[in-house]
């Protein structure tokens, strides 16, 4: 089996783009990543297209009619928040496989504003608000509660997240919002779903990113190792059974089974990561995912958040990009802008917001349903 | 009671022949574990094929976790508060949480599951699950 190697990546700008087409966002962001990689369309042998919004309607083939047509195998995903993850997964699975060298990633997604989803039916009668709530910040803010139940973690710990991932994404120009929102600001915003203020939401925006793979072997030839990061695991999991998941979806359990699975791959330990892109669609995943993810003790992420080790120049940062909270969550783009964000800090080109000496980093999503997806990237 | 057409809002929520509604469940025959939700071919913990089999559920249980929701989607009421349950004697249900202040809300605070029939959006009888503190009615 293959080596497989991210040696070219990049993404747009996340933001607002109501008068363009899916596949011209997507289009932007596979001619950053083929010209970050210095190759040409023609030399991809297949494209990995994650898109959740138009799943139905072949949103890889329209990306070829822009950037051309070359009739390499085109495969779309989609797999809720964990769409782009398992377009980059799959193009990994090719390469490593050793079918093909050269294959193009992409994910992109066009949404609107406004809480995601609609209200759900059953026997034809509305039943948000009558059988309890199904909005994914009451989700959250349900799950908040139960690390509350455990643990005693504060709203003030959840809200330190998000002054944490606003203040990080003042220091990407490609983040949505470049802003400063200190605790007191977070905790006074319009309460959401508690212990979730709108501040603790992610914020939904159009984006795209891309990602070129390579076969080590190929890598060489080309002589494309100089700024190649190397994947050294990938995972994906679904929710296993748990008796709470007929009410309550499961984020943890297969965050859990991922991470495990995933250091396992890279022979490496939560010790060993440099810096890590967690799925913080709200404030209180990210406190759930840092024990998820190892990060810390079961019932000790209020306390890492208390002492800023998971801060841009602390013990472990987390989300340094601004996270899906500042920098943006265009859902089936989410996963390869993670990919993006740690390659750029691995190659030490991350500017204002580098993560010093990085070496190691760990990219995470999930999505509802549920998905997640966990890969560890290595500077080659 | 209720009237005996009228339709439930969740699978496991049932209306007897008298018009009594109740909670049921699955229980797997093999693994002895209690599914809440819709029919399915296998059970999901052991995996045993055609194994679940209809089971009353308990109307009492314990608060698991919640939320206080004050932004729903467009047109739904607020605030309201949306409440896990563990079901005594295995089971998990999600409803509204009523009858107790925000501040008085505990983890772990013993509830029942009650019912009563709402009129639905186009006029249709249905049966609606809420869930009470215990202690509202001693």
């Amino acid at each position: 089996m293959s080596d497989v190697y991210v040696v070219g990546t990049d993404m747009i700008r996340f933001g607002r783009f109501p008068d363009r087409l899916v596949e011209d966002i997507g289009a932007e962001a596979a001619l950053l990543a083929l010209a970050d990689a210095g190759l040409g369309i023609g030399r991809m042998e297949a494209l990995y297209c994650g898109n959740l919004g138009e799943a139905n309607r072949a949103v890889g083939q329209r990306i070829l009619r822009h950037v051309g047509q070359t009739g390499v195998p085109v495969v779309n995903t989609a797999n809720a928040c964990a769409t782009g993850a398992t377009a980059f997964r799959e193009g990994w699975i090719a390469v490593k496989s050793g079918l093909y060298d050269l294959v193009l990633c992409v994910g992109v997604e066009q949404m609107g504003k406004g809480l995601l989803g609609a209200p759900d039916s059953y026997n034809g009668v509305p039943i948000e608000g009558v059988l309890g709530s199904r909005t994914m910040p009451s989700v959250f803010a349900t799950l908040g509660m139960e690390h509350v139940r455990e643990y005693g973690t504060t709203f003030e710990q959840f809200a330190k997240v998000s002054v944490k991932n606003h203040h990080h994404s003042t220091l990407n120009p490609k983040a949505m919002y470049q802003f400063e929102t200190p605790l007191k600001q977070v905790m006074e915003a319009e309460m959401i779903s508690y212990p979730l203020t709108k501040l603790m939401c992610s914020v939904n925006v159009d984006g795209a990113a891309g990602a070129v793979l390579c076969s080590g072997r190929k890598a060489r030839e080309l002589g494309l190792m100089g700024r190649a990061v190397r994947v050294r695991a990938s995972i994906l999991t679904s929710d296993p059974y748990s008796t709470h998941n007929f009410a309550l979806m499961d984020f943890n359990t297969v965050t859990r089974n991922a991470a495990f699975a995933a250091y396992q791959m890279a022979g490496l330990g939560p010790e060993d990561i440099d810096l890590v892109e967690l799925h913080d669609c709200f404030a209180t995943a990210e406190l759930l995912h840092y024990e998820n993810l190892g990060l810390c003790a079961n019932g000790e992420a209020g306390a890492l958040i208390d002492r800023g080790e998971t801060a841009l120049g602390g013990r472990i940062p987390v989300n340094v990009s601004g996270g899906l909270l500042s920098k943006g969550h265009p859902l089936g783009a989410t996963g390869i802008a993670n990919i993006y964000e740690v390659t750029t800090h691995l190659r030490g080109e991350a500017g204002a917001r580098q993560v010093e000496a990085a070496r190691i980093g760990l990219t995470h999503v999930v999505g509802a349903g549920s998905a997640c997806a966990v890969h560890v990237l290595e500077m080659a | 009671m209720v009237g005996t057409d009228a339709c439930t809002l969740a699978p496991y929520v049932k209306v007897s022949a008298d018009g009594t509604p109740f909670l049921e469940g699955l229980r797997c025959d093999a693994c002895g574990e209690i599914i809440v939700g819709e029919p399915r071919r296998a059970c999901p913990k052991c995996f045993t094929v055609g194994a679940l089999k209809p089971c009353r559920l308990c109307n009492r249980g314990s608060l698991y976790t919640y939320t206080i929701v004050h932004r729903s989607f467009p047109g739904i009421k607020t605030p309201f508060v949306s409440a896990i349950v563990d079901l005594d004697g295995g089971g998990v249900i999600k409803g509204n949480l009523i009858g107790v202040d925000d501040k008085d809300i505990e983890f772990g605070m013993p509830v029942r599951v009650v019912f009563e029939e709402v009129e639905g959006s186009d006029g249709k009888r249905c049966v609606r699950h809420v869930v009470e503190p215990r202690r509202a009615r001693p």
